[in-house]
């Protein structure tokens, strides 16, 4: 089977002016993926079906992956020569800048060839934000599998996928709000917290059950000046 | 003959245990209406014929020659919860199906009794932190036996259904200690929850449940 790069330079030949990129796996899997513009992405979706050499007939697999914001904090390393004493060595002086990388949604495709046993071959397509311009071409037109699996991304990530002939909630029910899947999903406070040594629940314990006042474990520590665990 | 003669009471002293069980060896059967009636319950404790999980496999499996729930007259699982006595709820109960559950149950009629059977129906088990799984089905429908296990062999499930038929053989069928189904002041439906924005709603029903009160000791 080609290679991602091979397909890439091939859709490019074929689909002028479309936006494809090669995301590298450093793995060692080594899967690397094709990252779609949305313009294109039907065109190309049904390209990679039809064509001679590659037949991608399934569609096995289709992800929703939560991108946050992140805060990335770049040094960066210059040497500056002392105007006053040119003789001197150069000082080095070291900036450190930081910006925001904007959270974005994500859905991987991950397409194989029944006729000609290959695969797979990865497609990402990736929304604008997390939260309001979160549509993206839907693939079900392409590949009948993907239905229910949009439905689920959609489902669980808030993903809206334009095109798809049923888009509806599949595991939760349809007056459900949140998208329990996104990383900043809060969870409703419905069970005891039990004191158990896991780190959120445990947080989470504390906040619910408090230590008694005159808890009789806890002054006897104190007088004996022992540090609490 | 003088009256003096005769005893002061007429009332003999209620045959123990014991006695009944010499008489019953000699073919004289002395009972009383209490005992049949639990007896009558307690073994003819017909199933639901309902799964949600892999506990419904050893449920089957339970119903099967090898385990033969069979001998202990549970052998007749309904398809109906009309004709069921007891809702056996074998495995995780999510959120979304939880309200099926609680109308199955309402559906049934008394005397009626629940098993959790596994984990998840206990307490949602490994999922008990998930978002769309139910902490235990205790909270919304009363339950009378745990199994635990994960899931549970089919072994585990007969030894619940003893305990079950001990209860039942342990009821009164009149007085303040009588069962739900024997008295007018207890409820036997219990509400169905309505699906809410985040969670169910309510999120239990407090007749049934209340959340423990746990003391954190550090």
């Amino acid at each position: 089977m080609e290679t991602a790069e091979q397909i890439r330079d091939r859709l490019l030949a074929r689909f002028s002016g479309a936006e494809i990129a090669v995301v590298t796996n450093p793995g060692a899997a080594a899967q690397h993926s094709l990252l779609i513009g949305h313009a294109h992405a039907r065109a190309i979706a049904e390209f990679l079906r039809d064509d001679a050499t590659l037949k991608l007939d399934q569609c096995s697999n289709v992800t929703g992956i939560d991108w946050p914001e992140k805060k990335i904090t770049e040094t960066t390393k210059a040497t500056v020569p002392d105007p006053a004493n040119p003789t001197a060595p150069p000082k080095v002086v070291e900036t450190k800048t930081e910006r925001v990388q904007p959270g974005y949604l994500e859905v991987v495709y991950h397409l194989y060839s029944i006729a000609l046993r290959h695969g797979p071959v990865i497609l990402r397509l990736r929304t604008a934000n997390r939260t309001d311009q979160v549509t993206v071409p839907s693939l079900t037109p392409v590949w009948r599998a993907c239905e229910f699996q949009e439905r689920e991304a959609f489902d669980l990530y808030g993903i809206k996928f334009d095109g798809h002939p049923d888009l509806r909630r599949i595991l939760m029910w349809d007056a459900f709000k949140d998208h329990p899947m996104r990383k900043d999903y809060v969870e409703p406070d419905d069970y005891e917290w039990e004191p158990t040594p896991h780190g959120a629940v445990h947080e989470k314990a504390k906040a619910h059950y408090p230590v008694p006042a005159a808890a009789p474990v806890a002054a006897a520590a104190a007088t004996e000046g022992g540090v609490k665990p | 003959m003088s009256d003096a003669a005769l005893p002061e009471s007429v009332t003999p002293a209620p045959p123990t245990d014991a006695q009944r069980d010499e008489l019953r060896r000699h073919g004289i059967l002395l009972t009383s209406l209490q005992e049949l009636y639990t007896w009558g319950n307690s073994n003819s404790v017909w199933p639901l014929n309902f799964g949600l999980a892999c506990c419904a496999i050893e449920m089957i499996a339970a119903s099967m020659a090898r385990f033969d729930i069979a001998r202990f007259g549970s052998e007749v699982f309904r398809p109906s919860p009309r004709q069921a006595d007891l809702l056996i709820v074998s495995g995780t109960v999510t959120k979304k199906m939880a309200p099926q559950v609680i109308r199955l149950w309402n559906q049934m009629p008394e005397p009626k009794y629940c098993i959790a059977m596994g984990a998840c129906a206990i307490s949602g088990g490994p999922f008990k932190q998930g978002y769309n799984v139910l902490k235990g089905i205790d909270r919304f429908i009363p339950v009378d036996i745990y199994i635990p296990g994960c899931p549970p062999r089919p072994e585990a499930l007969l030894h619940g259904l003893m305990e079950l038929q001990k209860k039942i053989k342990g009821f009164k069928i009149s007085g303040p200690d009588a069962p739900r189904h024997l008295r007018d002041d207890q409820e036997c439906n219990c509400p169905v929850p309505e699906f809410g924005e985040h969670d169910l709603e309510p999120p239990q029903n407090p007749k049934v449940w209340t959340a423990p009160t746990i003391v954190r000791k550090e």
